[in-house]
């Protein structure tokens, strides 16, 4: 049998702490920490919103910026109308995204607090926002 | 069909004299095309119908006497205008499978067709007969679309082995020649529109860009002065590329009418514009309407795009900045009540169902419009612009009129 000689040590070496998009991580802490304040759950919004991963090859780091979504949506207090009507169209389109996303992967009770979500986000960004979802090539 | 007997018994006799009016009508109705226009919308827009098939796409000669369109089939079928109906003339079935692509030249009164089957036809009227002349492409998938230069001399056939075909006549061989534009187009080209200056041409494709080419042919061009999108332009050459950042395919494209600019739309509900006067400036809008299918500019400043929403609207460009205007189909207040014998039979034909459906759309295209064209004047000042559908409708609104009385309507 030939013997192992070369190091495996390389295979375990955690690519991802260099993947511009991990700070998204660190957005967990501070927006979810920071404390029950209702400006804060929507500066988090924005935050998660403005470094969605779009452009990365790895899923587990989209996954983890969905699941960061929908805990910022399922914990959000406040008025949503008036939230969602803040953001530019940009937001408005890549919130739809995650919503999408959200509904791929249902936790308890997050369907019902996406799909309030959804029928706000539809309000303001109409069909043009769903045709978006479907048809942009860089996913969530 | 014994199954079946039972069933029939039970149908009010009604409807089953409905169903056989229904198919004589059908018949009736490939003869001779009916046309309802509305007092109301006489004005303001004109409504011909062709069946129930969708129009893949239309084209009108110069004085738009004449309309060639193809009805989701292998046939171009070419209408006359008598009164306010279309009498069919003549049907060119030459192509294997779907037509895809139909251009009429105004000056010298060719049609180009092209389909499905990658070929494209020219055909020309020899002693009141349309005659061909086949034209090979030279590709491997199917042609998407078929356009004529402004000077008459070439036509660019799009297709989906990822190229565009330029076709020009060689006189000494007595046959269509055909040279390849392929880099880097990387998918299918859906549609193509000449430059004014008879060179280059612009081209979308389903790899989500715009893009606009030289198509100079030494053979038959003469040799082109610059143009704000660059000074040389050896054949195949990519003067610009754009992409407007979303994953749309590009289903229309448009340049202005001096060429400065050119317009395109998107799957992503996107109209673009790119101003090579302005180094190439990209304007994007994303609004909430549905995706548009076609676009054509109607002056130097004004488009208009229609597609899923079934209602053409209006932009306007100044400066980097596209405003949305108005839709050019006000929806009418339906009249409620007992629907009357007349349409009770064209709901019969139409639908297989005698009664008023909740599913009539309040626009006057009842499925997705699939081409714009400018029917009355020029790109630079158009009165009266066509739409064709999927409902099998042709629509010609007059601009002029919706502009006086459409509130927040202007094109300028």
């Amino acid at each position: 049998m030939a013997k192992n000689t070369g190091s495996s040590k390389f295979r375990k070496v955690d690519v991802d702490q260099y993947d511009e998009d991990r700070f998204v991580d660190d957005v967990t802490e501070g927006g979810d920490e920071g404390g029950p304040n209702e400006n804060k759950y929507q500066d988090a919004l924005l935050l998660v919103l403005q470094n969605a991963p779009i452009g990365s090859k790895n899923q587990a780091v989209k996954d983890r910026a969905t699941n960061l979504l929908v805990r910022v949506l399922t914990s959000f207090k406040g008025d949503i109308d008036q939230c969602v009507k803040s953001l530019d169209g940009k937001n408005v389109d890549m919130l739809m995204k995650y919503i999408y996303r959200g509904f791929e992967m249902p936790t308890e009770n997050s369907s019902a607090v996406l799909l309030t979500w959804h029928q706000k986000v539809f309000a303001v960004g109409g069909l043009g926002s769903i045709m978006r979802v479907m048809t942009d090539r860089k996913r969530v | 069909m014994t199954d079946q007997s039972p069933r029939i018994l039970q149908v009010e006799p009604k409807i089953l004299l409905g169903t056989f009016f229904s198919v004589k009508s059908s018949k009736f109705s490939t003869l001779l095309h009916r046309t309802y226009p509305t007092e109301q919308e006489l004005n303001m827009s004109e409504k011909h119908n062709f069946g129930i098939a969708p129009v893949t796409c239309h084209s009108f000669n110069k004085d738009r006497s004449c309309v060639a369109l193809s009805l989701n089939d292998s046939n171009v079928k070419i209408y006359k205008k008598s009164g306010p109906k279309w009498q069919e003339t003549d049907t060119l079935s030459e192509h294997g499978q779907r037509v895809t692509g139909i251009d009429w030249a105004p000056e010298s009164n060719r049609i180009v067709t092209c389909s499905a089957d990658r070929n494209a036809f020219v055909w020309m009227l020899e002693g009141g007969k349309w005659k061909q002349v086949l034209v090979i492409p030279r590709i491997n998938r199917a042609a998407t679309c078929v356009k004529w230069s402004p000077r008459e001399n070439k036509f660019a056939v799009g297709s989906g082995s990822r190229l565009i075909a330029i076709c020009y006549y060689d006189v000494e061989n007595n046959w269509w020649v055909s040279r390849h534009i392929k880099k880097p187009i990387r998918s299918t080209v859906t549609c193509l529109d000449w430059h004014p200056n008879n060179v280059l041409l612009a081209a979308g494709s389903t790899d989500f860009k715009c893009r606009v080419f030289s198509g100079y042919q030494k053979e038959v061009d003469e040799k082109p002065g610059p143009s704000a999108w660059g000074s040389k332009m050896p054949f195949g050459n990519l003067m610009a590329e754009f992409s407007n950042g979303g994953g749309g395919w590009v289903h229309s494209v448009s340049f202005s009418p001096s060429g400065d600019k050119v317009a395109w739309v998107g799957h992503d509900s996107s109209v673009s514009v790119a101003d090579a006067t302005m180094s190439n400036q990209l304007t994007v809008v994303k609004e909430s309407f549905l995706p548009f299918m076609s676009i054509t500019w109607v002056t130097e400043n004004s488009m208009v795009a229609a597609g899923y929403d079934c209602n053409p609207i209006v932009f306007s460009y100044s400066g980097g900045n596209i405003t949305v205007g108005a839709k050019l189909d006000q929806p009418q207040e339906k009249q409620s009540g007992n629907i009357s014998a007349m349409n009770r039979f064209k709901n019969l034909d139409r639908k297989g169902t005698g009664t008023d459906t909740a599913t009539d759309l309040k626009t006057q295209h009842q499925n997705t419009i699939t081409q714009v064209s400018i029917h009355t004047g020029t790109k630079n000042d158009a009165s009266k612009v066509a739409t064709s559908g999927v409902d099998g409708n042709l629509i010609l609104w007059d601009l002029k009129s919706l502009e006086s009385s459409i509130q927040g309507l202007r094109i300028s």
